[in-house]
């Protein structure tokens, strides 16, 4: 094995995003960015595999129309060998198509790899379509919703976990990976890691570096708008002079709902 | 683009593409053109005449021994084939884990849009259909348009109510297909837990979060579920950090609709309250009387689950007789 790539993308922490009650429009300039988790989890998920079968070069991709180093140090102090961000304001507005197709030609770029993994869907957008969209693009098996992942000889074997059941599957890499929470716990880097990452490499590219066709980065879906869903809820207060009594109150409310068979 | 005329149904759940098939017949209407279901499998012919009672104008009917299971790379195939043919201007597409990566490789192959996991859809004022979506971790809905077409959006189990069938005429329409080969294989396949499966499908469920203080302590759920003829659940921090439970309800576990929902225990973080939304009736029980998740409840129970689950499972049981 020679090379695994990661894909990271730079996400809003939406735990600490703010709504304005006023309008219910979103508060998205203020928040925090960070590694959207699930693509942490792709990343411990190459590492481990890394320092299982040695040999192995770990590095990222990033697209964002912002400037993401400080978020890729992160995963360089993680235990990722090099980072490659392609930063250019014109992607903006591109849409999971657009988003696939940039991350593709990165990866055509970066040159000859077994495995490209990254998170089930992201943080903020939760489209969930970028993996299986890159899969095609670059012509690839796809292993989505991926719980378990393991490397034997040319192959990859993993668990999906699916509605009704669980799946292990296998395919010849390279393959395309996408992974859900489950598959680990990303390890925090230690002083030492984020001292030993300052030298690691960031790549910048920009989208004049890559093979890109202008015309096909034109969003195909257009967001009319975003806003805070609104809540009606009763907020009723159930309080007596006893658990007893409370429950009681409580009970005749659900019976009245008409949400309890009888 | 303007040549481009149906809407298309697909999932390889056939429970789901019922479920698709009201709002589906509703898209097609507005538009003012018919209701296509693609159904694919092996001996299943002789479903597409239940697909013209809810709502089908046209059935495709692929049937073939390769298409038996599940496979990406062959369904795509037959998809894609069917689409370069016929031109849709919409398809919809069963957002299950099998799906929504097929609806992102179809639209990917046909140079398309793709807007996930809509729980509500329509048609605005151009023709053009607008899917609505949960986005930022459950903090906001985005109402989404296509700019080009086809205009692929993906549609979650239990979205939409299943429409009454009815006799109809509809066409029913044999095709052939190139099937192309699977790139993975599938080498095992293991039925989950009895107890954690189709928890979307439960009318009632009993929900903990961390106020639960040791897994034994469930059967207090259990109980109450019991009475209420529910299902049991949980956030996630009880299945992911405590491993208490396989599966949890939230934005990244199951997205519920029951008629009532009971959260013992749970804080109500943004992700969770995400995936209760569209519950008819919440009821929040909790010690601290500053939770979130009273700010989403109907009825909220300040106090300890260890005393108020007892009492209400006898309170119910005393009313209900």
């Amino acid at each position: 094995m020679k090379r695994i790539v990661v894909c990271l993308k730079q996400a809003v922490d939406v735990s600490q995003m703010k709504v304005d009650p006023a309008t219910r429009q979103l508060i998205t300039a203020a928040a925090p960015k960070k590694i959207s988790d699930f693509d942490k989890n792709a990343l411990e998920e190459a590492i481990r595999i890394k320092e299982k079968i040695g040999n192995v070069e770990v590095v990222t991709v990033t697209m964002s129309a912002e400037d993401a180093k400080t978020v890729l140090r992160e995963a360089l102090a993680m235990g990722a060998d090099k980072a490659y961000l392609v930063n250019d304001p014109s992607l903006k507005d591109v849409d999971t198509f657009g988003t696939a197709y940039v991350l593709s030609e990165v990866v055509k770029k970066v040159g000859e790899f077994d495995l490209i993994l990254g998170g089930e869907t992201s943080l903020d957008s939760f489209s969930g379509l970028v993996g299986a969209r890159m899969a095609e693009l670059l012509g690839l098996p796809h292993l989505s919703s991926i719980r378990k992942l393991g490397v034997e000889g040319d192959f990859v074997v993993a668990e999906r976990s699916l509605e009704e059941s669980i799946e292990t599957v296998k395919a010849k890499m390279p393959a395309l990976v996408t992974v859900t929470r489950e598959v680990n716990q990303p390890r925090i880097p230690s002083l030492m890691m984020i001292m030993k990452a300052s030298k690691k490499e960031i790549v910048n590219w920009a989208l004049v570096d890559l093979n890109v066709q202008k015309e096909k980065l034109a969003a195909r879906i257009e967001l009319v708008e975003v806003l805070a869903p609104k809540t009606e809820r009763k907020k009723v207060r159930i309080t007596g002079e006893s658990v007893q009594e409370v429950a009681d109150k409580l009970a005749t409310a659900l019976i009245q709902e008409g949400v309890v068979k009888r | 683009m303007s040549e481009c005329k149906g809407v298309w149904v697909f999932s390889e759940k056939f429970d789901l593409m019922l479920e698709m098939l009201g709002k589906g017949r509703e898209v097609a209407d507005k538009l003012g053109t018919e209701l296509v279901v693609v159904l694919v499998g092996k001996g299943v012919s002789d479903k597409a005449n239940e697909l013209v009672r809810y709502g089908a104008d046209r059935v495709y009917v692929v049937d073939d021994i390769a298409l038996e299971h599940f496979q990406t790379e062959g369904y795509l195939s037959v998809l894609h084939g069917l689409a370069l043919q016929h031109k849709p201007e919409v398809v919809l597409v069963g957002s299950t884990r099998d799906g929504k990566p097929l609806a992102a490789r179809l639209a990917t192959r046909l140079e398309a849009g793709c807007v996930p996991d809509c729980n509500r859809l329509s048609v605005d004022e151009k023709g053009r259909l607008v899917g609505e979506r949960i986005t930022y971790g459950g903090n906001a809905s985005a109402k989404i348009v296509f700019k080009t077409k086809p205009q692929i959006a993906t549609v979650p189990s239990r979205a939409f109510e299943k429409p009454e069938p009815k006799d109809r005429n509809g066409q029913v329409v044999k095709m052939d297909a190139k099937v192309d080969a699977p790139r993975t294989e599938v080498v095992e396949r293991k039925p989950l837990e009895a107890s954690n499966v189709r928890i979307e499908e439960a009318e009632v469920i009993v929900s903990c979060g961390r106020g639960l203080e040791k897994k034994e302590d469930k059967v207090l759920l259990d109980e109450l579920s019991a009475v209420l003829c529910g299902q049991v659940g949980c956030s996630r921090p009880l299945a992911e950090d405590r491993k208490w439970f396989s599966e949890w309800v939230g934005l990244s576990g199951h997205k519920v609709k029951p008629k009532l929902y009971v959260a013992c225990g749970i804080s109500g973080v943004i992700q969770h309250v995400a995936g209760i939304r569209d519950a008819k009736v919440i009821v929040a029980i909790n010690k601290d009387e500053q939770a979130p998740i009273f700010e989403v409840a109907d009825y909220g129970v300040v106090g300890n689950l260890y005393e108020v689950l007892p009492a209400l499972k006898e309170a119910l049981k005393k009313q209900l007789q």
